[in-house]
């Protein structure tokens, strides 16, 4: 299991434009949906990056694949876990909506989705863009896929 | 070649063999497990009651972890004496086994108090196990009335999930409001409300006097008839093992920060230990699922001889009842900040320049950014306090945190 030397989400904020677009290539990356106007359209959008602002700066936050992940031990259903990769994934169908990894998560990044369970950042990796949807769509190099 | 002996089979049993694993992929483990499951997580069984769940997905670790991590398990078999001496555990059917490292792991039981009458009650329940969940499924039909003594986490959760299975549900408890461990008056109040809007009916500050046949006499003079009853008025840790064999025990087995007791290489984590609440320094036995497994992991690593310490422990719970969540972490001192919002409550206590505990119920949004802050004892005054305590967020944390959180590996 790769850990130590996993490309993950980095932010350069002071490239960030705060323009939101990784939180809807984010939340269009991860409705199942082939077409962009119908996954968004009229929604209000959960996506697992979130745009935050202090003063000119803005930063984008998501999941930041801790080497030891609070979350995972403290999931009280087994639905969290690590693959191979060394992402932190959910399990969406064990998992049963407690909340623990949200009371837990120190930069805020596991939300309770519109299913009673949990969502998080997969790297893409489990749908099919297959790589980070929210860099693939920066425009300033704000956040970048990498190992550091 | 080491041999490591693991009592009992929940979470901090999956701990503390994940943690020697990570130190040692050689020793031999062996889990002496009482229950004849594979380890499935507890906290679940309202939700099997529910339907959300079944015995499948409510496995806390996949079926093959066993056999991944190389562990044994001696299931159906219970430990009946502990010797330090000879470092041997011998179990209830006779059988010793040798160890070179111990963890007792081995929970709690639930607590009934004697009450007039009790004995004669047939549909009568605790609520802690997959075997007590079953048990009472089977007792479960659409017309009977349920009442379970306890209105803390175990209670109101059981209630939850038979809700929808039963005709009527009286929740009592002694205590004059309900999650009367974690809530405070005005908190509990709104979840009281929250619950009876979904059709539990409660007796609060009562308690059972007497039961005759189907009926409950309360203290107050009330009856209460019933067809099912569920006793959920607390649990004590199981700390006769270490006791008897001479280990210092308080309310658990006590632990120190390696989660290791007074007696030479025996380990306690889980419910069945007491460690110290970083929060208010008080040895406690904080019986929550996250510190079991921590604790079991940290008992794990020192146990194959790596170093790992538990110095952050605190209590702290998230439970929800029918989409209103509720968060609480750590000690209720010092200043209080509180905003009401839409749905519920937040409540930030604050002390000596540091976050000591929260209640938030209703908008739980990123919580966990409070209770980081309680853990790493984070001096209030290095970050913009009037900012996060208003909104859970990144930014007040200033630029410096941002680059190394944010632009680094964590």
């Amino acid at each position: 299991m790769r850990v130590n030397d996993m490309k993950r989400v980095y932010v350069n904020e002071k490239w960030c434009l705060g323009c939101h677009l990784c939180e809807y290539n984010c939340a269009f990356a991860n409705s199942g949906e082939s077409d962009m106007v119908k996954a968004l359209r009229k929604k209000t959008i959960r996506p697992n990056i979130v745009v935050e602002e202090d003063g000119d700066i803005n930063f984008a936050v998501s999941c930041r694949h801790c080497k030891d992940p609070i979350c995972i031990k403290s999931c009280i259903s087994g639905a969290l876990s690590r693959d191979e990769s060394g992402a932190v994934t959910v399990d969406k169908n064990k998992c049963i909506g407690c909340l623990t990894c949200v009371l837990v998560c120190p930069y805020g990044c596991i939300r309770e989705s519109d299913g009673g369970v949990v969502q998080k950042c997969e790297l893409c990796l489990r749908n099919t863009v297959g790589e980070p949807a929210c860099v693939k769509g920066c425009p300033n190099r704000a956040i970048v896929f990498e190992e550091r | 070649m080491k041999n490591y002996v693991i009592i009992g089979n929940g979470a901090a049993a999956v701990g503390a063999i994940e943690g020697i694993r990570s130190v040692d992929s050689e020793g031999r483990i062996t889990v002496i497990s009482a229950e004849n499951h594979h380890v499935y997580s507890r906290p679940l069984i309202s939700y099997l009651l529910e339907g959300r769940t079944d015995e499948k997905r409510m496995l806390y670790r996949p079926e093959d972890f066993y056999e991944k991590n190389r562990a044994e398990v001696l299931f159906g078999e219970k430990a009946a004496k502990l010797d330090p001496k000879a470092k041997k555990v011998t179990l209830e059917s006779g059988r010793a086994l040798s160890y070179d490292s111990l963890c007792v792991a081995t929970g709690s039981t639930p607590f009934v108090p004697p009450i007039d009458g009790l004995e004669s009650v047939k549909n009568r329940h605790s609520f802690m196990t997959l075997d007590d969940a079953e048990a009472l499924e089977r007792d479960l039909d659409p017309e009977a009335s349920v009442l379970i003594i306890g209105a803390g986490l175990i209670g109101l959760k059981c209630a939850e999930g038979i809700l929808s299975r039963c005709k009527k549900i009286t929740v009592c408890d002694l205590a004059p409001r309900v999650l009367s461990s974690i809530l405070d008056g005005d908190c509990a109040a709104l979840m009281q409300a929250h619950l009876e809007g979904l059709g539990i009916e409660f007796l609060l500050g009562d308690t059972v006097e007497k039961f005759s046949g189907k009926t409950a006499v309360m203290k107050s003079g009330k009856e209460v008839s019933f067809d099912v009853l569920v006793t959920a008025v607390g649990v004590r840790a199981n700390v006769s093992l270490v006791k008897d064999a001479g280990g210092e025990v308080g309310r658990g087995i006590l632990a120190d920060s390696k989660m290791k007791t007074s007696l030479d290489d025996v380990y306690a984590a889980g419910d069945c230990a007491e460690i110290t609440d970083m929060t208010s320094g008080e040895k406690k036995v904080m019986a929550i699922m996250p510190l079991a497994y921590i604790g079991g992991h940290c008992a794990g690593v020192n146990m194959a001889g790596g170093d790992e310490s538990l110095e952050n422990a605190l209590p702290m719970n998230s439970i929800g009842f029918a989409g209103l969540h509720c968060m609480t972490a750590g000690s209720y001192v010092g200043e209080c900040f509180e905003e009401k919002t839409e749905r519920g409550i937040k409540r930030l206590y604050t002390k000596d320049n540091l976050l000591k505990g929260f209640i938030i119920i209703g908008d739980v949004d990123r919580a966990g950014i409070y209770t980081s802050l309680i853990r790493n004892k984070t001096p209030l005054d290095s970050l913009d306090f009037e900012i996060l305590k208003k909104s859970p967020s990144l930014a007040p944390f200033g630029k410096a945190y941002r680059l190394e959180k944010l632009g680094g590996e964590v």
